[in-house]
């Protein structure tokens, strides 16, 4: 049987950075809500333990992210910032629901990509505040935590959509895989991203298992 | 590139929009708070205890939430009395009721309004025990061990300072200090000390729990904690 011709849509830097934030994210929404809803407050308690884990978790966040861009293939992560910039005319048509073939990512993903960056910066923002104003009036404002907690409600709703193209969605799901493994199966992207399958070379012998565009 | 085909940066335009709208809701999000509060404390009605009730949040600064045994509980009032009492859960409840409704005002911004509380005034507790001449101050132990606060006799007298047994209708529930909780709507919700035990009775108001961690010991709504 012939074997699949497969594209790399992520490295190694972008599934790390990927997963480093989902990792955390997570954390940070199951100690958050703990903290949060009188129910789960409840039935968990350990309030102060639940805090540590949730502060810490943030500062390990940001050391990551910080780690993984410098360790990592900046110019992978410079080539993805571009790509979620760049919004072309079939990206715009696109968002009106008229059909366009897409890119790497479709304009759906960009947007995401952005408001997700913006939350992260937010949530930073605005935890840190919460950090501070515990220990210094100064640093204390009463709307703090009503919009950390706007952006921890709106980033719910975000996710459980993510969450949904990434598993369940048929037509999406698949892109799964390039998260996990790096790579997706040629015929998917050139459904879903041709203008980016076929800028790919035809052939690169330097990639292993047929993985093309590393 | 032909004209229809523009490429526009629009990717650096959403994240520097929202990343901009988050930053101005410090100026806009009470404002926001407000016309939004109507729906989402319907919302909250529909969903019960899933989301915070009303506004409510439950905070605590141990592993675990005290539980409260109707037959073994019991409040110690103590210290510059002339009687020491131990009063049950049941003879607490015989005293004379009173009834308010007031905003409660959390240090940490968040705010709840027309909160139904009933309970006891602090005047019938402290005839019973009889303070002493030098006595000042009470302060008030909770069960959430260290958690304690205090209030001058005269702050604990003020027209609506109760000990609270009901919450909206229904006796406290454990999250919000089952049995018996201080209630002074005119100073931040750490002043109310909840899961009530001991209430001893000082000539000198001591440190209490938060106040060892730099919150001011007079808790006025607007006027203290760096608000105001």
């Amino acid at each position: 049987m012939a074997e699949k011709r497969r594209l790399l849509r992520f490295t190694r830097t972008e599934r790390t950075l990927h997963w480093v934030h989902a990792t955390a994210f997570l954390v940070l929404l199951a100690t958050g809500l703990a903290l949060y809803l009188p129910s789960l407050a409840e039935l968990v308690g350990r309030r102060p333990l639940l805090k540590d884990i949730h502060v810490y978790t943030a500062v390990a966040w940001a050391a990551a992210i910080v780690a993984v861009v410098l360790a990592g293939d900046r110019r992978s992560l410079r080539r993805t910032l571009h790509d979620i910039d760049v919004f072309d005319q079939d990206d715009r048509d696109w968002l009106r629901r008229r059909p366009a073939p897409q890119g790497r990512f479709n304009a759906g993903q960009k947007i995401n990509a952005a408001v997700t960056a913006a939350f992260a910066l937010l949530f930073a923002v605005t935890g840190t505040l919460l950090w501070l104003g515990e220990r210094d009036t100064t640093f204390r404002f009463a709307q703090t935590i009503l919009i950390h907690d706007w952006l921890t409600q709106i980033s719910l709703a975000l996710f459980l959509g993510h969450l949904y193209l990434a598993v369940i969605h048929p037509s999406t799901r698949h892109a799964l895989n390039g998260m996990t493994r790096g790579w997706v199966d040629a015929a998917w992207a050139e459904r879903h991203h041709p203008k980016w399958s076929r800028d790919l070379p035809p052939e690169d012998p330097a990639a292993p298992d047929g993985v093309l565009g590393a | 590139m032909a004209g229809d085909r523009l490429e526009r940066r629009y990717g650096r335009r959403v994240f520097l929009g929202v990343l901009a709208g988050g930053l101005t809701s410090f100026a806009w999000a009470p404002a926001a708070s407000r016309v939004l509060s109507p729906l989402t404390s319907a919302g909250s009605q529909l969903l019960g205890n899933v989301f915070p009730v009303g506004g409510w949040r439950i905070y605590t600064i141990s592993g675990s939430m005290p539980v409260f045994d109707r037959d073994t509980w019991s409040l110690t009032v103590d210290g510059l009395v002339e009687r020491p009492l131990k009063l049950s859960y049941d003879h607490l409840r015989s005293l004379p009721e009173a009834h308010q409704v007031s905003t409660f005002h959390c240090v940490t911004g968040w705010t709840v309004h027309n909160v139904r509380w009933r309970g006891v005034r602090l005047q019938h507790i402290l005839d019973l025990a009889g303070p002493l001449q030098s006595a000042h101050a009470l302060r008030f132990v909770s069960s959430e061990h260290p958690y304690e606060d205090s209030l001058t006799i005269k702050q604990a007298l003020l027209p609506d300072v109760m000990l609270a047994l009901d919450l909206d209708g229904s006796p406290l529930s454990r999250p919000h200090g089952a049995p018996a909780r201080l209630v002074i709507p005119e100073m931040y919700g750490y002043k109310g000390v909840k899961w009530l035990e001991r209430i001893e009775v000082v000539a000198e108001q001591p440190t209490g729990y938060w106040e060892n961690l730099g919150y001011d010991e007079d808790a006025w709504v607007g006027g203290s904690n760096g608000y105001g």
